[in-house]
């Protein structure tokens, strides 16, 4: 027996062929569909711009010189040498500070904590609100408790690393959390149902799929911090570096910090040095990105 | 097994006697040696009382079906019965379920080694995102299984849930790469590899197509002579055709809250339930006029 068994001839009123009313080409559509293309072509155009005339403006400078020298007062022998290794530095350093004290939190709230809790109620809400504080306000944050445990020199690699630590943590916790909800319960079940304990399931099933999730949203996290100055500023970070980084205590310099210091010099040449190096730098946080779409690509989960 | 109209669910109706014939047969009318017993089992949600004053017991090497309306409370006393409900949040069962004569709620009772030993297969088949041999291997190795052989074991258990054939040339292949069906023959043959007593289907095949749902019923009726099955399902034909002994369940209004509670009405071998119910309600249940 077929469910489509005419219970009755049933013929409607008109033709299938034509324009139906507020379809696909009718006028209301197509104005809404020239604002959208509008509004792309205008942010596009924006992004080109600011690309295209810093490449413009940048690229005398765009040579190796950029990489290899030290910052000079004579801006044709200056580079940003310490500022790379600096910004490479303070970031290796958040990421190690960050990651497993952002992944750990986010598997405690999502996996083992009491959701219904008024505690945990707090923290999360808290953790959403923090992902939101600008970042200034973490290198006060940062500056105010060096001070109060007697820190001198307060530009020193771990204290910018702590500053974007802080910064960023909350947001590696939210995507902990994200990529964990997106592993089907029921992959946890099947685990639980075999006689794994709650921590197998964790280590063996449930971080594993989530681990492309964590590290596309941790490395786009990272990028965001790469291209932070205020926080680093606040903490004294030095404009003018002519020497290595080479530890935990030792004083730098970063990318974006230097790119404001040569755009704040009145000679016409270090501008140009600053636009060379903002280039550097967008490609880096480029890159940054790539990788994370790679990942992303590479180890979508299908379920 | 296509489009019988509801009424004619009865098992005299059935088209294939052949192998409800065996099933029945097989079930004396009293359980003489019980692997799992319930002694008026409550399992509640919070403050909810999903499943009310259960007691039955399971016979070993048989093969025990749930049914009833939606929201009875198969699911709840299936759940309970391994302990996979201390996973809900405010679930909390009251009374005593026993297997082997321990009580699996006991203040020393893990609850990791009662799932080893009682293990489940869920009505969406859900494989790992991992290959096939690692799907079967996981078991084993998360409860510290020292078999002298891993690929031996794994092929024991595709064997046993008669996927080995389809599988054996694909064996590091995604478990995702089969067919719903097949998905769900390794996951029972998941389970079968951590060698358990008891293995609770919920309606194992309620996403599956006749074809499919046919080998798995055969399935059943083969691991049965190892295994104790208890299996919830929707599909009359199939308890008839598979289970020695059928429960029937149904929600009733709660004298005090009004809340609709889980109560079992009837337990016999399926023969019985089917043919002869004694309450009228499992008439009118199985018969399609109700539910
Ligand atoms: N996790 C839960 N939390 C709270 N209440 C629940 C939960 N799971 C089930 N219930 C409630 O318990 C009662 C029984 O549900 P259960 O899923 O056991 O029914 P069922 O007989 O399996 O139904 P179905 O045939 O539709 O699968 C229902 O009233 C349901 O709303
Ligand atoms: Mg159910």
């Amino acid at each position: 027996m077929s469910v489509f068994a005419p219970i009755g001839r049933h013929v409607g009123e008109g033709t299938i062929r034509g324009r139906a009313r507020g379809g696909d080409s009718s006028a209301s559509s197509i104005l809404f569909l020239g604002v959208l293309w509008l509004s792309l072509f205008l942010a596009f155009a924006f992004l080109v711009t600011l690309i295209v005339t810093t490449v413009i403006e940048g690229s005398p400078r765009l040579n190796a010189l950029l990489l290899t020298e030290f910052p000079a007062s004579r801006p044709e022998e200056a580079g940003a040498r310490p500022a790379i290794l600096g910004s490479m530095m303070v970031i290796g350093f958040t990421a190690l500070l960050t990651l497993p004290l952002g992944i750990a939190a986010g598997v405690h709230l999502e996996e083992f904590s009491d959701r219904n809790h008024w505690w945990n109620r707090i923290v999360e809400l808290n953790v959403q609100n923090l992902a939101a504080v600008p970042s200034i306000v973490y290198g006060l944050l940062t500056l105010g408790a060096l001070s109060a445990i007697g820190v001198k020199d307060k530009n020193i690699v771990i204290a910018g690393a702590t500053a974007l630590s802080l910064l960023i943590l909350p947001v590696i916790i939210i995507v902990t959390r994200e990529a964990l909800r997106g592993v089907p319960i029921e992959i946890r079940q099947g685990s639980l149902a075999l006689g794994a304990t709650s921590l197998q399931t964790l280590f063996r099933q449930t971080l594993p799929s989530a681990v492309p999730g964590i590290a596309t949203g941790s490395i786009l996290a990272l990028s965001r911090a790469l291209g932070e100055a205020a926080p680093l500023l606040i903490l004294g970070a030095l404009v003018f570096v002519s020497f290595d980084p080479n530890g935990l205590l030792s004083g730098y310099t970063t990318l974006p910090i230097q790119i404001f210091n040569w755009t704040g010099r009145p000679q016409e040449e270090f501008h140009v040095l600053a636009a060379a190096a903002s280039i550097l730098l967008l490609i880096l946080l480029l890159a940054m990105n790539a990788i994370a779409i790679v990942i992303r690509n590479r180890y979508q989960k299908r379920w | 097994m296509s489009n019988t109209n509801p009424t004619e669910h009865r098992l005299s109706d059935e088209g294939s006697a052949v192998k409800i014939t065996p099933a029945a047969g097989a079930a004396s009318s009293s359980i003489v040696d019980p692997v799992l017993e319930c002694d008026n089992v409550d399992v509640f949600y919070g403050n909810f009382r999903a499943v009310t004053d259960v007691s039955m017991d399971f016979g070993i090497n048989e093969i025990t079906a749930l049914i009833g309306p939606s929201g009875c409370g198969k699911s709840t006393l299936l759940r309970s019965l391994n302990r996979m409900n201390d996973l809900v949040d405010g679930a909390r069962v009251t009374g005593r379920i026993s297997f082997q004569g321990e009580d699996i709620y006991g203040p020393d009772v893990d609850a990791i080694e009662v799932r080893r030993r009682i293990g489940m297969v869920f009505q969406k088949p859900n494989p790992f995102p991992k290959s096939i041999y690692d799907n079967i291997a996981y078991g084993p190795r998360v409860i510290g299984m020292k078999p002298s052989n891993l690929d031996d074991l794994v092929e024991e258990a595709l064997t046993k849930a008669a996927l080995w054939d389809e599988v054996k040339d694909k064996l590091k292949q995604s478990a995702f790469g089969l067919s719903g069906g097949q998905q769900q023959r390794l996951c029972i043959a998941r389970t079968i590899a951590v060698k358990p007593d008891i293995i609770l289907m919920d309606e194992p095949c309620s996403a599956l197509d006749p074809i499919a749902t046919m080998r798995i019923e055969d399935l059943m009726v083969e691991l049965k002579k190892d295994y104790t099955i208890v299996i919830v399902t929707h599909n009359m034909q199939q308890a008839a055709r598979v289970a020695d002994r059928t429960a029937f369940f149904t929600a009733l209004a709660d004298d005090t809250t009004g809340n609709r509670t889980g109560v079992l009405v009837e337990y016999d071998t399926t023969t019985k339930i089917f043919e002869d119910p004694s309450d009228q309600r499992t008439e009118d249940y199985i018969s399609g006029r109700f539910g």
